[in-house]
């Protein structure tokens, strides 16, 4: 999965729920540099749904989303802007 | 001197069933009073009421218990905090609305706006019997906007960007009439399913949607001793201007067709809806 970008890290929000699902992708957004790119595995409902319209209002850009086939999905963000 | 209830009924008094008492009903717009006029609400409420009180199934609050003798003291009280009375009787009523796109992640369209739109331009006038406006954000129609006989509902009309997808599939998942799907990374739009709720432009993550707000207008609703959906008689109206002339037909056909004491639908049943319905199609074309 997502083979053609670079990840520099990867999170896992499985296991939370809304809305600290977001916080936890906010943070580890935080913890990178400007154009990293971060990977999130994320469940399906409301997070998928929610996630990733929630990161891109924080003005970074969504490269990927992929169905995982197993309930989950996997985000593929990059930083934008420190 | 003899009561003039049917000028006070107009005047937003409602007789009640004690002797000399009067529920009053004030003005309100889409739902929002001011902290100022609540306060007022409240002043008056313990001045002259019982200390209470009562907000209505069309967003207006009444305050019971004024007495008869008090009404002119009560106005000039209510008139010092933004308060004026509202209205009953066959006239055009409170025009409701949810708090819209200002506010709530769903909104399409500004309802409050519109809603004061609307007050400003019919609000209280005269017509062969009560008439209600309803205005809702979006297809989760909170403010139940078919119950009214004239009801807007916002909406959105998309188009799917392809420079910009990146074929994630949300707006897929989030559609819930089925007019989307994903395959190979290309959406494939069946635009005749489409209801305009925006869930697909409000999902997306890389603005692959391009939106047009705009409205969805039902006619006819009913919700008291009768019950009728409003129905839905022309398309998505994208233009204010023209939803304001819509509104205009329909309050006019209303007002040179009706008998007294008749409502919306059963006039246009009377009349005959292909009447109705060209009148408003006309003006939708125009």
């Amino acid at each position: 999965m997502a083979e053609e970008f670079k990840i520099d890290d990867t999170i896992d929000i499985t296991d939370v729920v809304c809305p600290t699902t977001f916080v936890k992708a906010k943070v580890a957004l935080e913890e990178l540099e400007e154009g990293q790119i971060l990977s999130i595995r994320l469940n399906d409902g409301e997070p998928v749904q929610n996630v990733p319209r929630s990161i891109k209002e924080e003005g970074h850009e969504i490269l990927k989303l992929d169905d995982n086939q197993d309930g989950t999905f996997t985000l593929i963000v990059k930083k934008v802007g420190d | 001197m003899a009561t003039d209830y049917a000028t006070l009924k107009k005047g937003g008094w409602m007789r009640q069933k004690q002797k000399n008492n009067f529920s009053l009903r004030v003005r309100v717009v889409g739902g929002n009073l001011t902290a100022t006029q609540l306060a007022k609400i409240a002043e008056v409420a313990d001045k002259y009421g019982e200390g209470y009180a009562h907000l209505t199934s069309r967003q207006s609050v009444e305050i019971p218990f004024i007495k008869l003798e008090n009404v002119e003291d009560v106005k000039a009280a209510l008139a010092e905090g933004g308060v004026e009375p509202g209205v009953c009787g066959p006239r055009v009523r409170t025009i409701t609305a949810c708090q819209g796109e200002a506010v709530c992640p769903s909104g399409c369209i500004d309802t409050y706006a519109l809603a004061k739109e609307l007050d400003d331009r019919y609000f209280a006038r005269e017509l062969p019997h009560k008439f209600k406006f309803g205005v809702t954000g979006c297809q989760n129609n909170c403010l139940k906007a078919e119950e009214n006989d004239v009801g807007i509902k916002g909406a959105i009309k998309v188009k799917w960007l392809e420079d910009k997808c990146i074929g994630c599939g949300l707006c897929a998942k989030t559609c819930r009439k089925g007019a989307i799907k994903v395959e190979n990374k290309k959406v494939i739009f069946d635009e005749s399913q489409c209801n305009f709720c925006g869930r697909c432009y409000k999902s997306c993550p890389t603005d692959a949607w391009e939106d047009t707000h705009g409205y969805i207008v039902s006619f006819g609703g009913l919700f008291g001793n009768n019950i009728n959906k409003g129905e839905t008689i022309i398309p998505f109206i994208e233009d204010k201007q023209k939803l304001l002339d819509i509104c205009d037909a329909a309050i006019t056909f209303f007002a040179e067709n009706a008998n007294p004491g008749e409502r919306f639908k059963y006039t246009i049943d009377r009349i005959g809806r292909d009447v109705f319905a060209k009148k408003i199609t006309e003006v939708y074309n125009g």
